[in-house]
Order: structure tokens, then sequence, then C-alpha cells
């Protein structure tokens, strides 16, 4: 089959309100594309730019640098030898509350994808609710699910299914 | 444009075989699925299909798609018919095909006509009643000939088999290449004529077909989190039909395309809401707080059937709309998920997990009856063709994600793999207006 893709039109899409119908949603997003010639248009999904963070985030001797938290097979509780570190992210937000956080939580690739999201959506939400009881305010984060997605580890055995199951924590400027 | 594998296996193929090198070289970018047929109905008809006449070229073409679609359904035994030559003007010798074990017989021509289109014309016997069943004139223009043949082979499988065929419909599915590129893919049903819709860095997952056919729901993370969007094929636009604070997954059209069900974390914990398909007035469905998600509605549009862990572990379960009575709908085994309901609302199939195994499974809504259909370990994603007789499914084969087709009785399987990567996510179109 003939496949010579040939960009014909190249559009830039502005992202606005009007597209987004509820006031509670986030705007649409600013995409690129193609036409090549078959009845499929091809879009181009544009990544996020990050920024720059204070170094007490980034420095590897700071507890705040550290930004996953690792969970047990079918579990959602946080394990007791991650309560510095939770409790250390809390008091950053407390004191930082033009900072937010997005917290991402994660499985390991066994089963449905889609159930799989609502496991992680679990750990995220488990990390949150911990980080707000200590301080945190509800709007400065949010806990949402990459699922099986975003594996750390592509390996088939549980070292690697266990370096899976995380929630990370991102910054303002991370995400 | 050259596939990246030519580096890969370049060096290798240099000593042996450089016809193999040569064929590389000129593959596009953008590689096919390729069908094997792994399985094949109990009782197949056999049917001889004789070259088409006309413009030979394009006759060829022709014959091979007609052929190709009929063979693979599984439900056909082609027979040979090589140095026979007739049209759909010549008289069948029934006598003949009758000693040749035919029980149905299809001949034809292509002829250019006007304005470079081609006219293309075939005729469908019944050998044992020695009786035409019809046939009909298509023109096409030179590249849509594939399409031409995949209506052919729709208009003889619906007469042998009295159920429409789906060679004619597309499917969608996602390709992973390499650590960071995915693309949503649209291809015919035979995997032929793949074009990408979407190419994103971060993952994309859950397509849905709208029930027009010319838009595509589905989740991507380019945004750092799970957004939904519907994505019009034509013309590439994108709107955002939910991208609310937390997780925004699994949508699923209500057979009248007005409305969504998809899971939000908005409320906390993962929920399903009904929201309209221009992402207005999302609406949750009940109270529990266990995780419920993986909606997909029956053809009435009156129940969702869904996966919840509220029983301890995910199970399925239903709900008419409008009322709060939700009932469990599988009970064998500890993982149950992923559940989407035949065309004509009588079956569901599922992914159930069988000694550590992600499994096809179908279930007879009214028996309660379970079949598993297949022995693979790694089954996710069901979706029945338009016709109810296939479901579509994604697997894995020595660690590398492909397609299968599993027909309903678990008896046809195909599977549909891609050179350059992992394929995953598939979806299979409504039938073509």
């Amino acid at each position: 089959m003939k496949r010579f893709i040939i960009p014909t039109l190249l559009v830039l899409l502005m992202a606005g309100c009007s597209s987004t119908p509820d006031a509670e949603q986030d705007a649409a997003p600013v995409d690129s594309r193609s036409t090549s010639g078959g009845d499929v248009a091809t879009v181009t999904a544009n990544g996020v730019d990050s920024r720059r963070l204070p170094p007490e985030l980034t420095d590897p001797r700071s507890i705040l640098s550290r930004r996953s938290i690792y969970f047990d097979y079918d579990k959602f509780d946080i394990r007791p030898e991650y309560r510095d570190l939770v409790t250390a992210h809390a008091k950053f937000l407390t004191n930082n509350r033009q900072f937010r956080m997005l917290i991402q939580g994660n499985t390991d690739d066994r089963g449905s994808r889609e159930y799989n999201l609502a496991l992680g959506q679990k750990r995220a939400d488990a990390i949150k609710k911990q980080l707000v009881l200590l301080g945190a305010r509800e709007e400065q984060v949010e806990s949402v699910s990459l699922g099986e997605e975003k594996p750390k580890n592509l390996g088939q055995n549980e070292a690697a299914w266990s370096e899976n199951r995380r929630g990370d924590l991102l910054y303002s400027g991370e995400f | 444009m050259l596939r990246p594998s030519l580096s890969l296996h370049g060096l290798g193929l240099i000593a042996n075989s450089v016809l193999a090198l040569l064929f590389l070289s000129l593959t596009p970018a953008r590689a096919e699925l390729t069908i094997e047929i792994t399985g094949a109905g109990a009782n197949r008809i056999p049917i001889a299909i004789t070259d088409f006449g006309g413009d030979l070229a394009s006759a060829r073409a022709l014959t091979s798609v007609v052929r190709g679609d009929l063979d693979r359904s599984g439900m056909f035994r082609m027979l040979d018919t090589s140095g026979i030559s007739m049209t759909e003007k010549t008289s069948p010798v029934f006598d003949d095909w009758k000693n040749r074990e035919a029980d149905a017989l299809a001949a034809g021509s292509v002829q250019a006509g006007s304005g470079g289109r081609l006219e293309a014309r075939f005729q469908l016997y019944d050998i044992a009643r020695q009786t035409p069943l019809g046939g009909e004139a298509l023109t096409s223009s030179p590249n849509m000939l594939r399409a031409a043949g995949h209506r052919i082979a729709d208009f003889i499988y619906e007469k042998l088999t009295g159920e429409p065929g789906v060679f004619s419909t597309r499917i969608a599915y996602v390709v992973k290449s390499g650590a960071a590129r995915y693309e949503l893919h649209i291809a015919d049903a035979d995997g032929q004529n793949a074009q990408a819709a979407l190419v994103s860095r971060e993952p994309i997952i859950s397509p849905s077909w709208s029930p027009d056919g010319s838009r595509l729901v589905y989740v991507s993370f380019e945004n750092k989190k799970p957004v939904i969007y519907a994505h019009s094929l034509v013309s590439g636009q994108r709107i955002v039909i939910a991208n609310f604070k937390g997780s925004n997954s699994a949508p699923a059209w209500s057979p009248d395309g007005r409305r969504l069900a998809v899971t939000l974390s908005k409320e906390g914990g993962s929920q399903i809401f009904l929201i309209n398909s221009d992402g207005s007035g999302a609406q949750r469905l009940g109270n529990s707080s266990s995780i419920n998600t993986e909606p997909f509605f029956t053809p009435d549009g009156q129940t969702l059937y869904f996966t919840s862990d509220r029983g301890g572990s995910p199970q399925i379960y239903c709900n008419r709309l409008g009322s709060s009575d939700v009932q469990r709908i599988t009970f064998e085994g500890n993982y149950n998920v992923s559940p989407r309901i035949s065309p004509d609302g009588k079956t569901m199939a599922f992914i159930t997990r069988r000694e550590g195994s992600y499994r096809l499974a179908v279930m007879d809504l009214a028996s309660r009856q379970v079949q598993v259909l297949t022995d693979s370990t790694k089954d996710e994603s069901p979706s029945f063709a338009p016709n109810g007789r296939m479901i579509l499914i994604a697997t894995e084969v020595g660690g590398r994600g492909v397609l299968s087709a599993v027909s309903v009785d678990g008896r046809i399987k195909q599977r549909l793999s891609i050179s350059a990567g992992d394929v995953r996510e598939p979806a299979w179109g409504p039938y073509r207006r």
C-alpha cells in the first residue's frame, strides 16, 4: 500500500474556553494536524513544558527530593517507612501555599488497563488524604492515576512489579 | 521513509538474504497489520470465486480482496478455480460445479468506466438449487478498489450465512513503538490501509467509536493525567469531553450517540458519570464508595454494565438507568472485568482471571452460562464486531502485544500483529453507512 505522508495542512488551534462548555473543566489542547490524503487526519499531541524548581525540592540531600511512595500488592495504605517523607511534603505545601502538587498513582501491568487506572487512583487518593490531614490544602493537591501505563520497570517479575506499584509526587512546573 | 527496523535487522541479514533487505528497505514507515488464522469454523461453506474478468490488474486485485476476506472469516472453504475463465455474464455449468463440491459460486468483472472510474459487477449462484442469489454493480475510484472488494465480500457473506458481513468496517487500535511513541490507528477490518489519527509521546487508551463511526473517544495522557477527548476522524478536530480535577477515563457511547458513560475521580475514588457528548452536564450515577469503572451500555441504552470491587474483588455488575437496584453478574473466580455487551444484547464478553491468566470469556446473559474462549495469559479490552460474530481482543504473544479476533463460539481465531511495535486497545467500528 502507498503511504506517502504529505502534510498539506498545518492548523494551530488556540486553547480557549469555547470548546469546553463546563467551567469546572480545564481547557482544550493545542494540536497540530496534517492530512495524509486518506480520510483520517493525523493529529500530533503536544506535551507539557517544565519550569525550574527551588533547590530544596531537587537537592538529593533534601528529603523533599524523594518523590516516590511504594505500595504492597493490592494495598493502598501508606507504609510506616514513608511517614517522614509525607510529613515533609505536607510541611512544604503548608509553608508554600503558591505551590501545587500532582500525585500520580501507578500499578503493575497485570489485568485490565481501566481497572488498574482505578487502583492507581486509590493509591494517589490515599497519599492526598494524608497530605491534607497534615496541613496541605485540598485545592493544592490533585490526585490522578496513570494506571499501568507508565511502568518504572518493564520486567515481568515481582521485583519489577513492586517498583511499579507507587505514587509519584510532582510539583508545579513538573506537570 | 525507512522503517526503523531496517537498522536493527540490517547487519544480520546482509550475509544470508539480500532480498529480505531490499524488501525491508521498501516497506513504508507505517507497517501494516498482518493477519494469521489459527482456527476455523466447523462447517465451512465450500465456495468458488473465479478470477474476475475485464481489466486484468484491477480484476486480480479485486478477486484477491474478496477471496482473502471470505477465507479469513473462517466460514468458507475456498475452492481452486484455476484455469476457469468466466464473468457475471457467463451462465455457469451447475453440474461441473457440483462435481467440484461447490455450494456457491461467484463470478464477475472489472471494467474501466467513465471519468477514470472502475465498474465492478458480480453474480452469486447457489449450486445445489441451480439459481442465482443476486449480484451488484459497483463503481469505484481506482484507489477505492479494496473497498469495492469488501462490499462484494459482505454481500456474499450475508447471502450465504444470513448475517451481515463486517469486511467493510474499520478497527481502531493503539501502536506503541519505542519508549515514548503512541499512535492511534484506524485500519480496514483486514488490517490494511492503516492511518494514524493521533500521534503522541504519552499513552492513549480506551478508544471507543461513536455509533455513526465519525468520531472516536479515548483517554489520552498527554497532559500528565488521563483526559477524555472526542476526535472527529475526517477533520482531526478534537474536543475535551472530560478534564475534571483527578482522573477521567473509561468512555463508552450511549447507542444514540448523545451521551457517554465515563469514570471520573473528581468526587474522590473512581465513579461512573453520564456526560453529554459535547462534554457538558456530568451527572454521577450511584453512591457506592467502592471502585466503579468500565461502564458499557446495553444496545437499548437502558442499562449499564460495569466493573466494581464493592464485593471485595473486581466483579461485573449491572444497573438499569434510573433505578438504584444494582445486580451482580459474575460469581466464578475473583477477577472478572471489562464487560462488553453483544449488539443483539444476548451475550457479554469479558476478561476473567483463571489460574493466574487473564482470558476472554463470554456469558449467555439469559442462562448465565460462562465459556472461556482462549488459553492465553494476557487478554484485554474485548470489542464485538458489529454483527456480533467475532470479538476483537488485545493479547500478548512472545512478550509483544498483538490483536486477536475470536469467534463467539471460540472456534475461529485470527491473529493481527504489526512488526514495528506493540499493538493494543482495539475497538471494532460500526457498520459503515
